[in-house]
């Protein structure tokens, strides 16, 4: 009875705290309680409910799976619930990173006028329930409902200020995606349903698919979660609703939200088609490693903070890929140990970039609250102002570039020991290709640096580049308690997920034996300890970030009180030297696009640019760049205009005569006799 | 994984590259001297600047943030930890599974990182030109680097840089032709990375073209002592790796203290080499202009690359 009980525990907490979402954003409505309670309570408990959540997760990872049938839905079409290693895995993500998040955006709406916030308090629960709900999904049925309403609910979201039209036409942008998206993964259930049974996952699991069945139902399954994802060429949603929503609901939604899309991916790929193919691997990998190079290449060439953080969503979702992609390479050719690492690699990059682009966003978020700017051609020296939030988001880019000991480095390190282990392949081209991907993502982490060296330089450090126009930047305070809180967390989770990787290693581990019925090898379960990380086999390959980071921070502690001791210390303060240039002024520091000059400059193809040079004897000289995304022209464009031919061509059905519509019914019954006898 | 005697061979080897890294830089600055007929300076300069530089008044631009101030020590203690990875003198150092050749990288990324932040905090036109071109060389270099280690990664089966050499100091002689591709990928990759000629000049103070003074520019004092060392110990470092990969013999094993004076040795003679190489590459080639930089170090990451390549179809 109480074994019973303990596994039924995490599934029931969580669908307890997915409705306890439900019922604070239904309460958000109620008027009486409206701004103060969406404020002091509203977000403070759904924070506290993420992170009970978030404990559930964790603890059904260990727990074998359990499954529940709610009397809930269409009459004899009950939601079937349950939960496994991997649905409690990023049901911890989802609880974790969400808690921060909610903490942040109870700072972050302070200002908010109270008809908005009811509104934005019930949507965003909503969002947060429904990505609970997607997780928790074992049928068809409900497993689209909520991820409809998780597309609805942010939606809205996204239209927050719905009042200015470039912002409608993101948010519609964002929601057409959605749904072809959507169709694609409705119709992958249809393929895998094949006609047979019922839309439960069991039944799905259970069905014997052709391998050309099983290919179509993959494409559309990868098509239509690699748009929610952000994965080219349907990425174009990204930077355009990520800089409309408020930032709390664009760190949710890059943090968390593209990623129920990669859990979509593995739980339909791994665990319903079953039988992983490694052909299916080279299509990941090769379209992950695309979205990685163009996801970086076009950060660097933003100004605005927020487009430049969501090209680096479509930049982290590639490296996702190309992880599972490798995973799905070694299953295929029946490596199974070297296929769970490579999708340990995939998972922990998951969690690491739902923290790490949390935090940014929300920093990002705080520089927009405290100066009103997004543009970082107007910023500079804000560490002066915001040195705390400067801090968190240097956390944050140190992360997201991939260096050690934080934690974007571990998942990258577990990446390429994974596509080290190519050697163990037959096939000789893929054994020679995988190591090149592994020098895509070299080449994708080391682009991340300069990107965020231009961040953080230009927003933080140097000077306020616009000294001319009033600037709000000498003004600029701090971020508030909450929104310092909320930031706070995730950065504490880029340490905790940085320096103890291997009992996350172990989780991961369980997820992928869930998955694949086996896990990494002994050797490497019996090297692993809390202090050191151990993939394959001690002699291989090992890292231990405390050790790392202690040495570190010794040897410079170290270098430090030598030089306090020995050194006479005596220093003053003067102008800056710059070559002794006396001239010089704040607006011959770079900016975000002159930084991003040498890239122009290397990759110049990859981009469409306009440039507007000024001619030799113009009184005030002007210089313009623009960059565009080629994939509005050579894909986007033409697909909208040959739906509106189409369409126009179906239009001319529509008379607006109720004896034509008769005819048309008419017509339609004759077809109909002769075909169906 | 640690025993006394390796903890000793750690601290010892340390110690010893940051004591000894200006004299390895002296010695090439005396024989770059040397073969352009010039008079040469003492070996001994580079110790008499950081005295020098340590003795001065340190002056700070007034708007210096944290970043500024801490940048010269975060910079000293990553190269410190990377003289500690990897096998100078001896194998099997009971520090070198914590960190890898993936996290060697990474170190000197991360080193990269703060100082191209410490270069554009004063906001000055020359540091913001400085950090640009030094984060563009370092993201070409860094992929090159990251191959070259993967070769020889792929030969020994593993990524730990001491199991590595281990494999490579104790085989039988053997030419692998993926190892020579390697070789020249990294040679190209430590002139790019050390800031040498043709990627950038060290001696020059020349606005326009250069790259790491750029970076430094508003430094004095002890601040610029201590980049001036840990530029010395990157160079000594990416020579010790170059040598251990390439030409790893005569290295000790950790605790074996018969054989430290052979291993020392043997190190003496291949630095003076290595610099007397690289003071005649300096001599001999003339600087880049900027934005040929990008095609010498993709020449480097295709050579890389062919180098993994070659060791795939040559086994398989």
């Amino acid at each position: 009875m109480n074994a019973l009980q303990a596994t039924a525990l995490p599934l029931v907490g969580s669908l307890l705290v997915a409705v306890y979402w439900l019922v604070i954003a239904a309460v958000s409505l109620v008027p009486a309680n409206n701004a103060a309670f969406a404020r002091r309570a509203a977000f403070p408990l759904g924070a506290l409910a993420g992170i009970a959540l978030a404990a559930f997760g964790l603890q059904a990872v260990w727990l074998p799976t359990h499954s529940l049938t709610l009397p809930l839905g269409l009459p004899d079409l009950p939601f079937h619930l349950r939960i496994d290693p991997l649905a409690g895995f990023f049901l911890m993500l989802l609880g974790s990173v969400s808690a921060g998040i909610s903490v942040y955006a109870a700072g972050y709406f302070r200002e908010e006028p109270s008809g908005r916030l009811t509104l934005i308090s019930l949507q965003y629960h909503v969002f947060l329930a429904s990505m609970a709900f997607v997780l928790l999904a074992d049928d068809a049925y409900l497993f689209m409902v909520a991820w409809e309403t998780m597309a609805l609910s942010s939606y809205f979201l996204v239209i927050t200020d719905h009042q200015r039209p470039e912002i409608r036409s993101a948010g519609f942008l964002y929601l057409l995606i959605a749904h072809l998206g959507a169709l694609a993964i409705l119709l992958c259930f249809g393929v895998l349903h094949g006609g047979r049974g019922d839309y439960t996952f069991d039944a799905l699991r259970a069905a014997e698919l052709q391998p050309a069945w099983a290919t179509v139902a993959f494409l559309l399954a990868f098509f239509g979660f690699g748009a929610k994802a952000g994965m080219l060429p349907l990425h174009a949603w990204l930077p355009e609703a990520h800089p409309a929503a408020p930032s709390p609901v664009s760190a949710l939604m890059s943090g968390v939200m593209i990623k129920t899309a990669i859990y979509g991916m593995v739980r339909v790929i791994f665990d319903l088609i079953g039988n992983v193919r490694w052909e299916w691997g080279m299509v990941v990998l090769t379209v992950g490693a695309a979205t990685t190079l163009f996801g970086v290449l076009y950060a660097l060439m933003q100004h605005d903070l927020k487009r430049l953080l969501a090209y680096h969503s479509v930049e982290n979702i590639g490296i996702i890929l190309i992880g599972l992609g490798m995973s799905m390479v070694f299953i295929g050719f029946d490596h199974p140990a070297a296929g769970v690492l490579a999708l340990i690699a995939a998972l922990y990059h998951t969690l690491n970039h739902a923290v790490f682009k949390g935090l940014l966003f929300l920093g990002a978020g705080s520089i927009l609250h405290s100066t009103g700017l997004r543009n970082l051609n107007d910023m500079g020296g804000l560490i002066r102002g915001m040195p705390r939030t400067a801090f968190y988001f240097l956390i944050g880019a140190l992360a997201i570039s991939a260096l050690p000991p934080l934690n974007g480095f571990v998942s990258e390190w577990l990446t390429f020991q994974a596509a080290l282990q190519a050697t163990i392949l037959q096939h000789g081209v893929v054994r020679s290709l995988l190591p090149l991907f592994a020098a895509t993502l070299a080449l994708a982490t080391a682009l991340t640096a300069m990107c965020f060296v231009k961040v953080y330089g230009i927003a933080f450090l140097g000077q306020p580049r616009e000294p001319a126009h009033p600037s709000p930047l000498p003004h600029a305070g701090d971020a508030g308690g909450m929104e310092r809180y909320g930031m706070a967390w995730l950065a504490a989770g880029c340490f905790v997920l940085g320096l103890f990787p291997t009992s996350f290693l172990l989780m991961l581990n369980r997820v992928g034996v869930s998955l694949t019925g086996q896990g990494l090898s002994e050797q490497a379960l019996a090297g692993s300890g809390w202090l050191w990380l151990v993939p394959t086999a001690a002699g291989q390959a090992s890292y231990s970030p405390v050790i790392f980071l202690l040495v570190i921070v010794a040897v410079t502690l170290l270098a430090f009180l030598l030089v306090r001791r020995f050194y006479h210390g005596r220093a003053r303060f003067a102008a800056p030297w710059d070559c002794g240039y006396p001239e010089q002024t704040s607006r011959m520091q770079d900016t975000a696009d002159a930084f991003g000059q040498p890239i122009r400059h290397v990759f110049g193809p990859l981009y469409r640019m306009d440039r507007q040079l000024p001619g030799p004897d113009d009184a005030e000289p002007r210089y313009t760049l623009k960059v565009e995304d080629r994939h509005w022209y050579w894909l986007y464009l033409p697909v909208a205009r040959a739906a509106e031919f189409v369409s126009s061509k179906i239009a001319l059905l529509q008379q607006g005569r109720i004896s034509i519509y008769l005819l048309y019914s008419f017509i339609t019954l004759i077809a109909l006799l002769v075909f169906v006898r | 994984m640690s025993s006394a005697p390796g903890i000793a061979f750690q601290i010892l080897q340390s110690v010893f590259v940051v004591l000894a890294a200006p004299l390895l830089t002296g010695w090439v600055n005396q024989c770059r001297a040397w073969l352009q007929n010039r008079s040469a300076p003492s070996i001994l300069l580079p110790y008499y600047t950081l005295a020098k530089l340590f003795h001065k008044d340190a002056v700070f631009a007034r708007d210096a943030s944290p970043i500024f101030r801490w940048t010269p020590y975060i910079l000293f203690g990553c190269m410190w930890l990377a003289a500690g990875i990897v096998p100078v003198l001896a194998t099997g150092l009971p520090f070198a599974p914590a960190a890898d050749i993936i996290a060697l990288v990474g170190v000197f990324a991360l080193a990269r990182m703060f100082s191209a932040l410490a270069a554009m905090d004063i906001g000055t036109s020359f540091g913001g030109l400085g950090a640009r071109r030094e984060m563009l060389i370092g993201f070409l270099a860094e992929p090159a680097m990251l191959m070259t280690l993967f070769t020889a990664a792929f030969i020994s089966g593993s990524t730990q840089l001491t199991t590595i050499v281990d494999t490579l100091a104790h085989r039988d002689f053997a030419i692998y032709p993926s190892l020579a591709f390697a070789a020249v990928a990294f040679l190209m990759v430590l002139l790019a990375e050390n800031a040498r000629i043709p990627i950038d000049n060290p001696t020059t103070h020349l606005e326009l073209t250069m790259v790491h003074e750029a970076l430094i520019l508003e430094y004095s004092a002890r601040h610029l002592a201590l980049i001036e060392w840990a530029v010395a110990i990157k160079l000594f470092a990416y020579m010790t790796i170059g040598i251990a990969l390439f030409v790893p013999w005569g290295i000790a094993d950790a605790g074996d203290w018969s054989a430290l004076p052979y291993a020392f040795a043997a190190l003496a003679g291949k630095l003076a080499l290595a610099g007397a190489g690289l003071a005649l590459i300096e001599t001999l080639l003339a600087k880049l202009r900027l934005f040929l930089a990008p095609e010498f170090l993709s020449t480097a990451f295709l050579l890389a690359v062919l180098g993994m390549l070659t060791h795939f179809l040559v086994k398989g």
